[in-house]
């Protein structure tokens, strides 16, 4: 085991990330085999995640009959946000969103146990409990971003066009490394899963809205503090041709993949600290 | 979790219970469940750097809600009978009412579930303490703190950061404090019925999720029932997640006076003898199961 263990650590990062993500799929598909035993319960859980997730949506279109424009936006463009915003949540807390019971699992010692298995611990948490229940927001978003695209009045050039699944892709990967950052500080503050719900899900809300309606001094704080912004707002700008409250520069709107490398980066650096930092109570 | 309880917050050891008394006077039940209601208390002033965490969650929804609901009431000033300030206040209120009322559920809903879990819940019924009277008076407890704490926090930077109103007239704090008892209490109510459903179903999980969605809709978390439309909008003033969000909101910021007000409270005093008097029944079939069962 201990062979295995250590046959990884001096392969070049490519191999590395290569066997992490081969232990999350193995892990996330035996708890995928473990949760299709009762399909009744997952396709009622499903449909109630759908329903739930579609609320916000609900609120906004209420929202719409009382008003034609919010902070300058119409309803296509923030449905834009929308469902840009709830896309890229939704992937990510699929995919790597059970990380936060990190806290957990420190405080009743079963982190220990995934540290002596011969597969990443940071792999095995992320797929802990893997469900495809999940889906409910992210195909909630594809749902409303296929109305919203439809309905949008936008002149579509091909850097728009690309920008769009470009923006899918690093906003997934942004609020994943938050996830995973996040659920880091419970290595030194075990009960701090509630913060990281005020980036991840608070973080999502913010970005449902256009930028115009928030303070500049906020809007400022997500793009160089934590880069919420590189999610769906500067991209969306140039998408959907819309002037920037902050004025800054137009290599911002395309940076996304910048910030997404930079995020994940920063949440690794992060992780390893933290996990040298661990030390079990051997309960 | 449950280890976690302290002593004056977990069910009282039967042996220690007044057991030559099985009907103890009313004074005594009383100082029983004021005691039961302390422990919550101090139970949940023991988890610090959680609550710390969650009242800053809490202010994050609120200024992101609170710039969003100015948007709203920028484009359409006076919309539903709330002029700006009070569209904001709103918001600060119902950000200290969520944990308060539990609106997305939990408090005493999570123990509960656990022991249906552990089976612990046979124990609860053959105490000489009235099962619903009980888990009641935690939820006082812990409701009272969470006001306290979550509720006087996100208000206090809100008050910083927008244009807030508080209430003019000072009798209007009492009556505020009166109509969030009432809606903890209804709440409480709806919230025993969802558990109470574990007797049947093991796992109220699946209901308690249907429930949370229903719950933050027609309570006005998410926007007020006053800008429902059509039939939506008819409706949900009668429901009774009314009693959680929108009337003590209402108090707060003075929409209702005199009469209004009045009925305002006695519509929660309603919901909540009737959502009680529900959950009696509910425990009382419940029990005469657990019993066939156990035969």
């Amino acid at each position: 085991m201990a062979e295995q263990l250590l046959a990884h650590r001096g392969e070049p990062l490519a191999a590395r990330t290569a066997w992490a993500v081969r232990s999350w799929w193995l892990c996330a598909r035996m708890w995928m085999r473990s949760m299709m035993a009762y399909r009744a319960s997952f396709a009622l859980n499903l449909l109630a995640s759908l329903a739930t997730h579609s609320l916000d949506f609900v609120v906004l279109v209420i929202m719409f009959r009382h008003t034609d424009r919010l902070g300058g936006w119409n309803l296509p463009e923030i449905a834009f946000l929308y469902a840009t915003a709830t896309f890229s949540l939704g992937v990510a807390n699929m995919l790597v969103g059970s990380v936060d019971g990190l806290g957990v699992r420190i405080v009743n010692g079963s982190l220990d146990t995934m540290l002596i298995r011969p597969a990443p611990a940071l792999s095995q948490l992320c797929a802990e409990r893997f469900s495809l229940r999940r889906l409910g927001r992210p195909l909630q978003a594809v749902a409303v971003l296929a109305w919203s695209l439809a309905a949008l009045d936008v002149h579509w050039t091909w850097d728009r066009v690309l920008l769009v699944p470009v923006l899918l892709v690093c906003g997934s990967v942004i609020f994943g490394a938050i996830y995973v950052g996040g659920a880091t500080v419970q290595f030194w503050w075990g009960e701090s899963k509630e913060i990281q719900n005020s980036f991840t899900y608070g973080g999502a809300t913010l970005l449902h809205y256009p930028p115009t309606i928030f303070a500049k001094e906020l809007v400022a704080g997500v793009v160089f503090g934590v880069p919420l912004a590189f999610v769906n707002w500067l991209p969306a700008l140039h998408i959907l041709g819309r002037p920037d409250p902050l004025g800054l520069p137009v290599a911002f709107q395309y940076a996304s993949p910048v910030a997404a490398a930079l995020c994940v980066a920063a949440a690794g650096l992060a992780w390893r600290a933290g996990l040298r930092a661990y030390r079990g109570t051997g309960s | 979790m449950l280890n976690a309880v302290p002593a004056g917050a977990r069910p009282p050891d039967p042996t220690a219970a007044p057991a030559a008394s099985p009907r103890p006077d009313a004074a005594a039940a009383l100082g029983l469940y004021a005691a039961v209601a302390h422990g919550a208390f101090r139970r949940y002033s023991t988890y610090r750097a959680a609550t710390l965490a969650g009242t800053f969650t809490n202010t994050v929804f609120g200024i992101i809600l609170a710039s969003s609901f100015l948007a709203l009431w920028q484009a359409r000033p006076g919309l539903g009978g709330y002029d700006q300030s009070q569209a904001v206040t709103y918001i600060w209120v119902s950000q200290a009412l969520l944990v308060t009322v539990a609106v997305w559920g939990g408090g005493f809903q999570d123990d509960v579930q656990d022991r249906f879990r552990s089976g612990d819940i046979a124990v609860d019924l053959y105490r000489p303490v009235d099962f619903q009277g009980w888990w009641l008076a935690t939820d006082l407890g812990r409701a009272a703190f969470q006001l306290l704490v979550r509720g006087t926090g996100p208000m206090l930077v809100g008050a910083l950061v927008f244009r807030t109103r508080l209430p003019e007239n000072p009798l209007t704090w009492a009556f505020f404090l009166l109509s969030v008892l009432l809606a903890v209490v209804v709440s409480f109510g709806l919230r025993f019925l969802v558990s109470i459903t574990g007797f049947w179903l093991h796992d109220s999980e699946g209901v308690r999720s249907v429930m949370l969605v229903v719950s933050m809709f027609f309570s006005g978390m998410l926007l007020p029932i006053a800008l429902f439309p059509g039939l939506l909008g008819d409706l949900a003033p009668v429901l009774p997640w009314a009693a959680l969000v929108k009337v003590p909101t209402d108090v707060f910021l003075e929409r209702a006076s005199g009469s209004g007000l009045l009925g305002a409270l006695g519509f929660q005093l309603a919901w909540a003898a009737a959502l009680l008097a529900a959950g009696r029944g509910a425990q009382w079939l419940a029990t005469r199961r657990v019993v066939v069962q156990g035969g």
